[in-house]
């Protein structure tokens, strides 16, 4: 059986196509411009990629902040529920997920099947989500790329003590006329979300394996920082950002 | 692009001097001064008599946005000097770095009277939204807190917080209140607490054809919503008075009284000057119980 999940995200649409446990194509899309056209764009990539038609797809399942508005699908999910299943799927023994996007984080229990027990989540506030460390990377005036390698050539934890990120990066402003070094306040950018991620995590419980999916899982600074914070391991799949669109496919296959 | 470079952001700084006092006829000559995370401001009074005060915004350094709001106030005040000033108070998020500053009291006791004073005894409800704060008082006849709440975690209904929204939709500040008003029907208030969110907010709704009066009407509305959550919690008592830079803001004054259900009275003098007031009125009765 063929079947495509559509994640429909603040900041990107991702769009996967399989065939029973075998993904066939994978597509993503940058939220820029109409919706409608974002996440057409991002389907007729995946179904180029795998050289097929839609008509050959047997069931699409959405999921993500948007995906009511996905008016080909035949059914419409929460990211809570596409990410369990994703994550177990790429990462079997996750009994917890920490799934930190553009502009939410959640975090989900879930059993070995991939099913839900039980979920926290943070949408309305952008301190502990993607927003933050973009605007404080702004602040930096530095890439993605560099912000990770600044990570690991600090070894300072210095507190960023404000939590809104509009306060932050004035926070940020004042560290780099002081004494701090791009390198330590990059660390403290990434201490200060996983320290937010990590207490939304502890409501459901930090049960091994905990796997991070999401755009933020690519930070590996991110991923240091919390492990330091929750005292465990955690797991990160190949292509986190397309974790939920897995699973959102995988729940289409029933 | 010339108006990109514009700073939306910006509001107006103020001073002000009392031509019927004159200084050097003033026994006791005391003043406060209020270093704010966003603005700063220095108020001298003469016997208990606002003689004058300055309103600036706030550097990256505290001592410096001190100096600037005393060399603004000083500035045309017939040759009143730092030595002059028998006693003078800090207060504000700067209070413990204004080096010239006899004594630091909190922002919360300084507002509480400050308001006392510029308002009336009959006060007992102060909604103070300062630049990266909001506090709501609770004080007695003589403008002493007896209870306060305060949300400095979350820019969402502060004076920074319609910075950022003045910056987005490229509209002065100061305008924000008078547009808020000009549109066919109240909107809803926008959804997102977070002034992050709000900017994907406004794009959208600026892509779905609002304009931009109308988005700031929903942003107007939803910090009302928000400030007036911190209001019911401490329970509004008559008379009510708004405080600090937003307290300039329409938009956001009427709708939170159309909220609650009260009206706030109606400001004397520029509402970001309450912290200091109270701090020259501490510096007084600490310079009068310094000489007996």
């Amino acid at each position: 059986m063929i079947t495509a999940g559509i994640d429909v995200g603040a900041a990107s649409t991702k769009a996967v196509i399989m065939d029973g446990d075998k993904i066939l194509a994978k597509s993503r899309q940058l939220a820029e411009g109409e919706e409608e056209q974002v996440i057409k764009d991002a389907f007729e990539g995946a179904l180029s990629e795998a050289g097929i038609t839609k008509d050959s797809i047997d069931k699409i399942v959405s999921t993500g902040a948007g995906a009511k508005n996905v008016d080909f699908s035949d059914d419409s999910i929460t990211d809570i529920s596409s990410g369990a299943r994703g994550a177990v799927f790429e990462v079997p023994e996750t009994r917890t997920v920490v799934d930190v996007g553009a502009e939410q984080a959640r975090a989900v229990k879930c059993n070995e099947a991939g099913k839900l027990l039980d979920f926290a989540t943070n949408e309305r506030c952008a301190a502990g989500s993607g927003a933050f460390i973009e605007a404080m990377a702004r602040a930096l005036q530095t890439d993605f790329d560099k912000f990770i390698a600044y990570h690991f050539e600090s070894d300072k934890d210095i507190p960023l003590n404000a939590q809104c990120a509009v306060f932050a990066e004035s926070e940020v402003v004042s560290l780099i006329n002081s004494e701090a070094t791009t390198a330590d306040i990059s660390r403290a950018i990434n201490n200060s979300i996983a320290e937010r991620t990590s207490s939304m995590t502890r409501r459901v419980g930090i049960e091994p394996t905990v796997t991070v999916i999401g755009g933020v899982a690519l930070n590996k600074g991110f991923i240091d920082s919390l492990q330091r914070f929750m005292e465990t391991e955690v797991a990160v799949p190949d292509d986190p950002i397309f974790t939920n669109a897995v699973g959102a496919a995988l729940i289409a296959q029933g | 692009m010339a108006e990109d470079k514009k700073e939306y952001f910006r509001w107006v700084e103020s001073t002000y001097v009392n031509p019927d006092i004159d200084w050097k006829k003033a026994e006791i000559i005391s003043a406060g001064i209020d270093v704010g995370s966003v603005s700063s401001q220095m108020c001298v009074l003469c016997d208990g008599e606002i003689y004058a005060y300055s309103n600036t915004r706030s550097g990256s350094s505290s001592p410096n946005s001190a100096q600037n709001a005393m060399d603004l106030c000083l500035k045309d005040t017939d040759g009143l000097k730092l030595d002059d000033i028998h006693y003078l108070v800090g207060t504000g998020y700067g209070r413990v770095n204004i080096p010239f500053c006899q004594r630091a009291i909190t922002e919360i006791s300084c507002h509480g009277i400050g308001a006392n004073f510029m308002y009336g005894p009959t006060v007992k409800t102060v909604l103070d939204m300062g630049g990266q704060d909001c506090k709501t008082l609770r004080l007695n006849e003589k403008g002493k807190c007896l209870n306060f709440l305060m949300n400095d975690k979350c820019a969402a209904g502060t004076g920074r917080g319609m910075e950022v929204i003045a910056e987005i939709l490229k509209v002065p500040v100061t305008d924000i209140g008078d547009r808020s008003f000009d549109i066919d029907e109240e909107p809803e208030p926008v959804s997102s607490t977070c002034v992050v969110f709000a900017k994907s907010e406004a794009t959208g709704l600026l892509k779905d054809g609002w304009s931009k009066n109308k988005v700031l009407a929903a942003y107007c509305a939803a910090m009302a919503e928000r400030v007036v959550d911190l209001l019911n919690r401490i329970e509004v008592e008559k008379d009510f008075a708004i405080t600090g830079g937003i307290a300039k803001n329409k938009g956001v004054v009427k709708r939170i009284e159309k909220l609650i259900g009260v009206e706030a009275l109606e400001p004397k003098m520029d509402t970001q000057i309450a912290g200091a007031v109270g701090a020259a009125i501490y510096g007084r009765a600490l310079y009068k119980k310094q000489k007996k």
